[in-house]
């Protein structure tokens, strides 16, 4: 091969080489952020859910906990998921699996709402 | 003439010479234990504490009922660890009154988490009361998870299919309307399309001079948007008995009595059996209200009525558990 090309063909591989060291460290980087983020907690209490909107990525499971003296219920006002009814302590889990907004609200106290964001 | 309140009736419907104004001050009284009968068209009225003095003839009306709200058996935080004694203590209220009940209406959450354990138990309490009739209309913890499949077979057979239905008691018409049901994100109670049409049909052809008592859960006037404590379609019910002279609204939920006169209708909430809840907003939420264990009972309660034929009025009498 003659030099400059054998040099540009190293040049080249080594550039491909870095990027496919960054591209995999970015992936890596990139997956422990998904395992970050793969689970979120809603607490209900005093009749409201807290936070009442939190934005999560794909894939990710909230899960709601019933801290109130109370019961409530976690219904998607798009009838996406819908808890049963939720007395101290207990728990509902919900795993989206498609981005977009999901509204929902306490079907025994209809004055309580949330919001997921899903991107 | 004397400074008007929105709340206040400013017509004498009885022409008995008394304004509404004397009979709400009774009503005011009740709440610390009097008790009012309209009797030959004057509005009399007695102190509770008195009432062991007096001749049980002199308080007759001629239909006489109880309504109970809220037991929400099956609750057991701080606020009421035993719900079942206090409901048993409301019974022994009930069967302590000196003219007894014919009937008992139970304006809903009868349980707290719609288990078939929680409606049994308080089938089994009402069971001692000395009325053996009782009437229910749903509360939303009673139709939770199964959409309200239970409540109906339970408390519901006779009902339309929604739950609603209505009944006579010597010539006063009783509607119970059920608004916890489908209820929408952001909303307040609903009583829903199916439902006021029926509501439209059952009263179409009743005379005007018929007394009507309508029980629901959720009140059918706004007592505070924010805690949902309102139905967003009641304007529509109501409008439905403007003919009729006397209407008494019936209603639970808020675990505190309130009352309200607009026009030729009377609206009254009742005590729970089980806790009491905080006033419109002197909480952060419509949570239980804790209070000290020795105060417990006297803000729980249960709502005695006496009608007296020919009279306009209902003598609706609150009384506390202690």
């Amino acid at each position: 091969m003659r030099r400059s090309v054998f040099v540009a063909s190293l040049l080249v591989t080594a550039v491909m080489g870095l990027g496919g060291i960054v591209g995999e460290h970015k992936s890596f980087a990139a997956s422990a952020q998904e395992k970050q983020s793969s689970s979120a907690e809603v607490k209900i209490d005093n009749f409201s859910f807290g936070p009442v909107a939190i934005t999560v990525s794909v894939g990710t499971t909230v899960t709601w906990i019933n801290r109130d003296d109370i019961p409530h219920t976690v219904v998607s006002t798009d009838k996406v998921f819908k808890s049963k009814v939720l007395d101290t302590d207990e728990k509902f889990s919900y795993t989206f699996t498609k981005a977009g907004e999901y509204p929902y609200f306490c079907s025994i106290h209809p004055k309580m709402t949330g919001k997921v964001v899903v991107q | 003439m004397a400074n008007r309140t929105k709340d206040e009736i400013l017509h004498d419907h009885n022409n008995d010479g008394i304004d509404r104004r004397g009979f709400l001050k009774c009503m005011a009284w009740a709440g610390t234990g009097a008790f009012c009968v309209m009797q030959g068209g004057v509005l009399k009225s007695y102190s509770m504490s008195r009432l062991s003095e007096m001749n049980p003839a002199d308080m007759k009306g001629e239909l006489s009922f109880a309504q109970i709200s809220d037991s929400h058996m099956g609750f057991n935080k701080p606020a009421n660890p035993d719900v079942a004694a206090t409901l048993q203590a409301a019974v022994g209220k009930i069967n302590a009154l000196s003219t007894p009940p014919e009937f008992l209406l139970h304006t809903g959450d009868i349980s707290h988490l719609s288990k078939p354990e929680e409606f049994d138990t308080v089938e089994q309490i009402l069971k001692s009361a000395s009325a053996k009739d009782v009437f229910y209309v749903p509360g939303e913890h009673d139709v939770l998870n199964d959409d309200g499949k239970q409540y109906h077979e339970r408390f519901a057979k006779g009902a339309q299919p929604g739950g609603w239905y209505s009944f006579e008691k010597k010539g006063v018409h009783f509607v119970g309307l059920v608004n916890v049901m489908n209820l929408k994100s952001g909303g307040l109670g609903s009583l829903g399309h199916d439902q006021l049409e029926w509501l439209e049909d059952d009263v179409k052809h009743l005379k005007s001079s018929t007394p009507i008592i309508v029980f629901a859960h959720i009140p059918l006037w706004t007592v505070y948007p924010d805690w949902g404590w309102g139905t967003e379609d009641s304007a529509q019910a109501l409008a439905y008995l403007k003919k009729f002279g006397s209407v008494t609204v019936l209603n639970g939920h808020i675990h505190q009595i309130m009352q309200k006169v607009e026009g030729n209708v009377t609206f009254h909430t009742a005590c729970s059996t089980a806790f009491p809840q905080p006033k419109p907003g002197e909480a952060p939420s419509p949570g239980p209200m804790k209070v000290p264990a020795e105060q417990l009972r006297s803000v729980l309660g249960i709502t005695d009525v006496n009608y007296v034929r020919g009279q306009h009025a209902l003598a609706v009498v609150d009384s506390t558990l202690a």
